[in-house]
């Protein structure tokens, strides 16, 4: 089986190597050959003219150190995304390992490459790069595809655990290897105080984005997912921040001149640092909230606004020397709910896309830089400082794990049982951050830099590939708690129920909980935030918009499977149901079923799933279209057979109301379904089904079409002693129906639906006037009764 | 506090009925008092169709509030099981209106309606489709496959223990009755 994947990689890395080996070759040569004259060469295999200088013109020509940066920085870019086409191709792979183990291994074959051809200096990175270009497109990834409710709902939990699991990490490790380096046999000793406790706050920098991915294929429960992603989002900001100020430190004084108020100084600078980036962060994200409100017309700049200003909030906080990390995390997360709702809906996507795709690039880069380090001479092996950080590494976070946890479950709801805290603890898996934070220490303040970035990378390698690999078949071995996560509109309404209950009772109480201050926010976010920044307020209710989900989701299935819909019927009956109106044999019904199934596919599933690495493919899209189309066709056809349908009633104004806004505004349409299907929760993936293709040929094709009857299937097929003929039922006849209190029975719904889907594939040859009416009628009215109702909802505003 | 101090006898009988312990017996009792106003029950002051009550007494307020109390996670498998089912029971009550042990369609319309109230914008209609929407997801997850003619009538309380299987009601449905006395001086 690795063969295989290695088979499909390898053409192309041949080829890459190959590119890369005569790129170096060439530049290796024209090095020589620059030195001795100043005038370029023509390369020995290139030339064709002669070889005096300046005598004749060359026909062919190389200059290599023109394009040199950028040409191998792209190649390295491109060797990385190959290798990810390779990974992903064995489709095993991603749950064995983390990606960026693989990442790590492409580094470290070009810096083999690299050093192996001795090119000249290769690109480096230094502190400007990697804190103003390379570091920024990461975080705002994670920033902004963060799953709100989750993380707000395990806030407290997980700012404690986040923050002062770094801090204990920082100092236990600090300390812990300075009281090593005191130990004159190994040679540390002039390693101070303040280096070690430098060191330990880089090497405590976690990046367990790496394991997500694992706990994903897992699926493990929501709260456990939701702590490592809280804790990956603000590592890093925390990290950078004790770093800066430990340089600070170092930089200012010597060591026995810090006094006590230098070091409470530190503390506050350390809080200042961190609130003030994020209230930076939050005040950028309502001013871009903002301006995205009036770009409707110009829609193709709305992504550039979004990264602008949340580049722009990194930079302005860094320039006061706040926290540029934090700044745009809260960017990110503040400006997402109402950007989400103003942009077009290409925009959203390109948003995305261009996210995923800047941070990629980033971290690519980084793993090359961080192989191109490995494999080479800058290196000083020293196995007791090595060995130790490894082991106070795990040390330190096994206490930090367990104590803090400890303190924490007393307070949470949801208490972490002991097998979720190892497997926390084993996530620590550290990363490019740590990396780079050392790479970047400067050498003059730090005499054995070489030895702490030797360090840095043995722990990195370690935690990597041995925790990284095996930390899936842990999960697994442990039986963590999964989630389970279906969306069903039962679930939605006993929830919502549940909030109000709680937010009620603790009310009553006099409790001051989550669910109050939740509910207070909302309240606020309702009453002004929305009116300021989202271009039209539209009231979204969660259920509204899960049930319209559904509904669309049931459609899909319908059109699919026909008769094999979740509240299965079966095939006999609906033979039998169908030999009344029309003839029909079961062997026709069963070839249809064959067609249908045969083109099923795949509704998705809504699952806390945030994958660094890849974005869930949009494939509700693609089947409403299909959808649309298809009914499209077979509405065409049954136009053009003169059906015609006795519509008793005029079209009331008040009846035809569609989901989208006047009918000349089709690309609002898109926006606003999906303004009114994107639900509180969100999850990693916030794209919602688009139904901008349906309800716009509803609009176009239906707009003839009145309203004749109060839409609910199971009332109409209970007083429907006349199976199918029910096609011209009045308002008033259904009203006085309800009117005279009957019981409404519920009757299986897919009855009518697979009736309708006769019809949907196009039999209508075989049917009747009337039945095609009815049924039209049935589920026309039906969706369209939705879409009356789920369009008053939007309009009213 | 008086009334608290003499009846302690009453308070240990409240506390064996409903699981409190007696600091959280009196916090309550003294959030009881304040939202009464000293009277010894609770008026409802709302005008509901019967069937709800029109005043409750500090021990009904206490049975209430004991179902939200958290479920000590180092009880047996089949205690937390019972806890789980009392406290459905508490929340299939509240969607039965008429407590005939069915939750019909009509009732749970009402539920969906009331949930959706708060929004003016969304109109009867859509929310009674999609309460039926949730009563047929119901119906067959509760039996499944149904013949044409069959009616569903409800849902019963083993339905509705069916139906919540998949969801936590341990997370949601429990308050951590700490840190009373300050919220309630701040009201």
């Amino acid at each position: 089986m690795g063969l295989q994947m290695f088979v499909t990689f390898n053409p192309w890395n041949l080829l890459l190597l190959f590119t890369a080996l005569e790129c170096s070759e060439a530049s290796s040569d024209l090095k020589e050959s620059a030195t001795s004259t100043a005038q370029h060469v023509p390369n020995a295999w290139f030339a064709a003219a002669g070889s005096e200088p300046d005598e004749r013109i060359s026909v062919f020509e190389l200059d290599y150190d023109y394009v040199q940066i950028p040409y191998e920085v792209t190649l390295w870019i491109l060797l990385a995304s190959l290798a990810k086409i390779g990974f992903h191709i064995y489709h095993r792979l991603p749950g064995l390992m983390p990606e960026s183990c693989l990442l790590i291994l492409v580094g470290v074959l070009v810096g083999g490459i690299i050093f192996g051809t001795d090119h000249k200096s290769p690109p480096v990175m230094n502190s400007s790069i990697y804190f103003l270009y390379l570091l920024p497109p990461i975080v705002l990834e994670s920033g902004y595809f963060m799953p709100t409710r989750p993380f707000f709902e395990n806030f407290g939990s997980i700012l404690w655990w986040a923050g002062l699991g770094a801090l204990v990490n920082a100092f236990g490790i600090g300390l812990c290897l300075y009281l090593v380096c005191q130990i004159k046999a190994f040679g540390l000793g002039d390693i101070n105080l303040l280096q070690n406790l430098l060191f330990g706050s880089l090497i405590s920098a976690v990046d367990p984005m790496a394991v997500l991915a694992v706990f994903q294929e897992a699926r493990v429960n929501e709260q456990l997912y939701m702590m490592i992603f809280g804790e990956a989002l603000l590592n890093d900001g925390i990290s950078v921040v004790l770093y800066n100020i430990l340089i600070a430190f170092t930089k200012m004084h010597k060591f026995e001149d810090i006094e006590a108020v230098d070091i409470l100084a530190g503390c506050a600078r350390f809080v200042i640092v961190g609130v003030g980036g994020v209230l930076f962060g939050i005040a950028f994200g309502f001013i871009s909230a903002f301006i995205t409100r009036f770009t409707q017309n110009v829609s193709a700049i709305e992504p550039l606004i979004v990264f602008m200003f949340s580049y722009l909030s990194y930079l302005a906080a860094e320039t006061l020397y706040l926290s540029g990390i934090l700044a745009i995390t809260a960017c990110a997360v503040t400006m997402k709910k109402y950007v989400e709702e103003n942009v077009s809906q290409k925009s959203y996507t390109t948003i995305k896309y261009f996210m995923k795709m800047l941070s990629s690039v980033s971290e690519t880069l980084i793993f090359i830089f961080m192989g191109v380090s490995t494999v080479g001479k800058n290196h000083e092996w020293n196995w007791a400082f090595i060995c130790f950080t490894l082991v106070f590494c795990q040390i330190w976070r096994a206490v930090s794990v367990f104590a803090l946890f400890y303190v924490s479950n007393k307070f949470r709801t949801f208490p972490f049982s002991i097998k979720d805290q190892c497997i926390i603890f084993y996530s620590g898996v550290r990363g490019a951050g740590s990396f780079s934070l050392a790479f970047l220490l400067p050498l003059s303040l730090f005499p054995r830099k070489k030895l702490f970035v030797t360090a840095t990378l043995v722990v990195i390698y370690f935690t990597t590939f041995i925790q990284g690999i095996t930390i899936g078949p842990l999960v697994r071995y442990l039986d963590v708690k999964k989630t389970n996560k279906k969306e069903s509109i039962n679930e939605e309404l006993h929830i919502r129920l549940m909030d109000h209950l709680k937010a009620g009772i603790e009310d009553v109480c006099g409790h001051w909980g989550h669910y109050q201050v939740r509910d207070k926010f909302k309240k606020f976010d309702h009453r002004y935030l929305r009116k300021i920044l989202i271009r039209k307020n539209l009231p979204k209710s969660s259920i509204v918009s899960l049930y319209k989900k559904l509904e669309m989701k049931q459609a899909i299935e319908m059109v699919e499977t026909g008769i094999l819909s979740s509240t299965a019927f079966s095939v006999p009956h609906l033979a039998q149901r169908i030999q009344r109106t029309k003839r029909l044999s079961p062997e026709d019904v069963e070839s249809m079923r064959d067609i249908l199934t045969r083109n099923m596919y795949q509704v998705r599933q809504r699952t806390l799933s945030y994958n660094k690495y890849s974005l869930k493919p949009q494939t509700s899209e693609k089947q409403a279209k299909e959808i649309l189309i298809r009914r499209q066709n077979t509405l065409r056809e049954s136009m053009r057979k003169g059906h015609s349908l006795p519509w008793g009633k005029p079209a009331g104004a008040k009846n035809i109301r569609y989901l989208s806004f006047p009918y000349s505004n089709p690309p609002s349409a898109g926006r606003d379904a999906r303004a009114a299907e994107s639900t509180d929760d969100d999850s990693g993936d916030p794209g919602g089904p688009s139904i901008k293709f349906s309800t716009h040929s509803r609009v176009s094709s239906l707009q003839k079409r009145p309203q004749t009857q109060e839409v609910i299937p199971m009332r109409r097929l209970h007083r429907g002693g006349k199976t199918f003929n029910f096609g011209y039922q009045r308002n008033a006849s259904l009203e006085e129906d309800v009117g005279a209190g009957r019981r409404a029975v519920l009757r299986p719904k897919p009855l009518f639906y697979t009736v309708d889907e006769e019809y949907e594939s196009g039999r209508e040859s075989e049917e009747e006037s009337s039945a095609v009416g009815s049924r039209w009628t049935a589920d026309h009215g039906h969706s369209r009764e939705h879409h009356k109702s789920h369009s008053s909802l939007l309009r009213r505003k | 506090m008086g009334a608290a101090h003499s009846a302690s006898a009453e308070v240990r009988e409240l506390e064996g009925k409903t699981g409190f312990s007696s600091d959280q017996i009196e916090q309550l009792h003294r959030r009881f008092k304040q939202l009464s106003g000293d009277q010894p029950t609770i008026r409802n002051l709302r005008k509901g169709p019967s069937g709800l009550a029109d005043e409750i007494n500090f021990e009904d307020f206490l049975t209430i509030m004991s179902y939200f109390r958290p479920i000590d996670p180092t009880l047996g498998e089949e205690q937390v099981e019972l806890y789980r089912k009392e406290k459905l029971r508490f929340l299939f009550h509240m969607y039965d209106s008429d407590s005939d042990g069915r939750i019909t369609l009509e009732e749970y319309r009402n539920v969906v309606e009331e949930l959706l109230s708060g929004n003016p914008h969304i109109e009867k209609d859509s929310a009674r489709s999609i309460a039926d929407g949730a009563m047929m997801e119901a119906a067959s997850v509760c039996v499944g496959q149904m013949e044409p003619d069959q009616v569903y009538e409800g849902i019963t309380f083993e339905d509705f223990l069916k139906i919540w299987q998949g969801i936590d009601i341990e997370t949601k449905m429990h308050i951590r009755f700490l840190n009373m006395e300050t919220m309630a001086l701040c009201h």
